[in-house]
């Protein structure tokens, strides 16, 4: 095992993957002579020329429908979203077109497409470019929706979004580029087959008090409660979605059935969000289980301010997390630090 | 303005921008009268074909939007006939006579439009999605300008791999003010795209002019920001359609470049088979159902004074046209409805764990 980032898991596995498959090209604003805004693509020009590693002009509209169009004739273009904010300007060619077109036509063509965008708040960047909007992807059948939260993740998971036959959305997060994690040695080689399942949620930590769901950097501050938590004696299972579609129910609802209660944690905006999804579900394949309502943790409703005091409070945090959690197991009357 | 015969400023590059000479021998080249009654015989399969189309519609055998290709039957067999097997094609969702044109077996595109398994869709597509790998008919698309990009990116899937297939583009008039028109423009021109964005201009989209919505009216110079050149072509002309298509696709074949093709002639109907075009004008609606500006009457009758298509002829390949039409119809009569238990089959192309099958009153959770 190595220890290395979820940035260069990324960008590792990435030109692996580009060694691996000729039909694999990447696409997008600033990747190539820039090397990417936040460096996933760093070397890739050098290394493969402006054939495999296609600068576009800022049009996402344009890129990813013209990407779409290249998988439907087999390619299996990567592209990159600067974040996922710009996706809104290519929603037409992803919902109406990468999402259908297998459907469409009777399952005629697929899509092998993967648009890599990061999503995260806490950056400072102000309303439009800190939402996390995965939601709208997650609800389209016809995509498959992705959001790793470690570098081991992030190889596996984005070797798998290559190699599927259909478009998937693979979310990353700002916040995660710099987080470290270990990977095994051989994660960049391009005959490694350490390919994720795609529609797997994973239990990353046993307990048996309360299970706290989260996923991409969510996923990673979960972990961070539990460990705090467990200081305190409160024993947190953390189930890490992994996969937003199709979704994976029945590791969340099991780690209810057995813990009794549910935080969830998300970096969206709570009405309508990802958690009403899981918590709507907990509540259908776990109803007799519960010993206290479902909790969820979300952003607050308003658009993402710039002042660090603002965005800050906005944001969930261990401590609102943590907070929402000793609250939850106060209603079940176990015994809180 | 309203509805005019010939859009104006249509002077640059003539050789398609008026009607093709009828004065000077018979206006027919030097075609062979074999092909000439061939392309004769596609303009009225066509027409026959959507007459059917729209009385299966109102007689509800087909349901959803549904829009014919009645008075551009010239447009589509002389571009359809420029192109090679080989070169793809994407179009909107006035798209039977394309599928037809392109190589698709009518019966299978009236079972698609009927929703039966035999359809070349499978009964998925409907009348906006015929689609069908084998002929390269890489879809019809039901989003205005939705197929721009994806045809850019067929043609950038072509030079990847140093192929020589041309993609032809086919939309509406409407479709040159959407911002994928644009950006699809300029990516095709800096990397160097073989496409053919052919505009069929029938001066509506839907009910609003060209000059209500395009601040250049003259549509084929629309690729001038873009230095893509553009024609004009008296779309009611099939032989100056295909040899201007041919032109400007064996053009983009050679030169790997983009070019635009603008091609006009009137829509005789309402913008979809439920549409009466109330909102016409007296003159436009003269246009539009004008015998002059009726492309399969026009031509017929051309064929006819050349000597080529004498009257016995004439009901001889309206008989058989007929028959096909009828043929077809009843082939997508007969074919089987879609079983329901096919509801989940083409949802992805890679099965993964947790894909849901819920039908719409399951429990989330099945026992």
């Amino acid at each position: 095992m190595s220890v290395i980032t979820y940035r260069q898991a990324l960008r590792d596995t990435l030109r692996a993957e580009m060694v691996r498959d000729e039909n694999v090209l990447v696409i997008g604003e600033e990747i190539g002579v820039f090397e990417g805004s936040y460096k996933i693509t760093e070397g890739l020009l050098k290394e493969f020329g402006p054939r495999r590693v296609k600068d576009t002009p800022i049009a996402e509209e344009g890129f990813v429908g013209a990407a779409i169009g290249a998988a439907m004739l087999g390619l299996r273009p990567v592209v990159e979203l600067m974040t996922i904010n710009f996706s809104l300007i290519a929603i037409d060619q992803i919902i109406n077109h990468a999402a259908k077109i297998y459907g469409m036509f009777g399952g005629q063509t697929s899509v092998p497409l993967v648009i890599r965008t990061p999503g995260g708040g806490g950056q400072q960047l102000g309303a439009t470019h800190s939402q996390n909007i995965e939601l709208f992807y997650s609800f389209i059948p016809g995509l498959k929706v992705m959001a790793p939260s470690t570098p081991a993740e992030a190889s596996s998971m984005l070797r798998a979004a290559i190699r599927d036959d259909d478009p998937v959305l693979f979310l990353e997060n700002l916040g995660l580029y710099n987080s470290k994690g270990e990977v095994p040695d051989d994660y960049a080689e391009p005959k490694n087959d350490n390919v994720a399942t795609i529609g797997r949620a994973a239990v990353t930590r046993e307990g048996s008090d309360i299970t706290l769901i989260g996923y991409s950097r969510m996923a990673m501050v979960a972990g961070q409660v539990a460990e705090k938590l467990a200081d305190e004696g409160i024993s947190v299972e953390v189930v890490d979605l992994r996969s937003l579609r199709p979704l994976d129910r029945q590791t969340f609802v099991d780690s209810v059935k057995k813990t009794g209660a549910a935080v969830i944690c998300e970096d969206d905006w709570l009405t309508y969000g990802i958690g009403a999804e899981i918590a709507a579900s907990i509540q259908e394949g776990a109803f007799d289980y519960l010993d206290a309502p479902v909790r969820r943790v979300a952003m607050a409703e308003v658009p993402m301010p710039y002042a660090k005091p603002l965005e800050t409070a906005a944001l969930p945090s261990v401590e609102s997390i943590t907070t929402a959690i000793k609250e939850t197991l106060s209603a079940v009357g176990k015994r809180v630090g | 303005m309203a509805d005019t015969a010939k859009p104006k400023g249509g002077s640059a590059r003539a050789s398609g921008s008026r009607r093709r000479s009828r004065k000077d021998t018979n206006g027919l080249g030097n075609e062979t009268p074999e092909t000439l009654l061939d392309y004769y015989r596609q303009m009225l399969f066509i027409r026959r074909f959507e007459e059917r189309t729209g009385q299966a519609y109102t007689q509800a055998r087909i349901g959803g939007y549904c829009h014919l290709n009645l008075g551009e039957e010239a447009t589509v067999v002389g571009l359809m006939t420029a192109l090679q097997e080989r070169d793809y094609l994407f179009t909107n969702y006035r798209d039977h006579g394309y599928a037809i044109g392109k190589g698709m077996d009518p019966k299978r595109v009236m079972a698609e439009l009927y929703g039966r398994v035999d359809g070349v869709s499978k009964g998925w597509g409907g009348s906006m999605h015929m689609y069908d790998t084998e002929t390269r008919m890489l879809g019809g698309y039901g989003i205005v300008g939705g197929q721009l990009p994806l045809a850019t990116g067929a043609a950038l899937a072509v030079t990847y791999r140093g192929g020589d297939e041309v993609v032809m583009c086919q939309m509406g008039d409407g479709t040159t003010n959407i911002g994928a028109w644009h950006e699809s423009l300029n990516i095709a021109k800096l990397w160097n795209l073989p496409i053919v964005f052919v505009v069929i201009n029938n001066f509506t989209g839907m009910g609003t002019t060209v000059e209500m919505s395009s601040a250049e009216p003259d549509l084929y110079k629309r690729g001038s920001a873009y230095r893509i050149e553009g024609e004009r072509v008296d779309g009611r002309d099939v032989l100056a359609v295909r040899d201007t298509a041919s032109r400007l696709i064996e053009r983009a074949r050679e030169e790997q470049t983009p070019f635009i093709l603008e091609a006009w002639s009137y829509r005789k109907k309402g913008h979809s088979v439920v549409d009466p075009a109330k909102y016409r004008t007296d003159e436009q609606r003269e246009l539009a159902s004008a015998d002059e500006n009726d492309p399969v009457l026009t031509f017929g009758d051309q064929l006819a004074k050349a000597g080529i298509l004498t009257d016995e002829l004439r009901e001889e390949i309206a008989a058989s046209v007929k028959a096909e039409v009828a043929e077809a119809a009843d082939f997508a009569e007969n074919s089987a409805k879609p079983d329901p238990s096919t509801l989940f089959d083409y949802t992805y192309a890679t099965p993964v764990p947790n894909e849901s099958r819920r039908m719409p009153a399951d429990p989330v959770f099945a026992e």
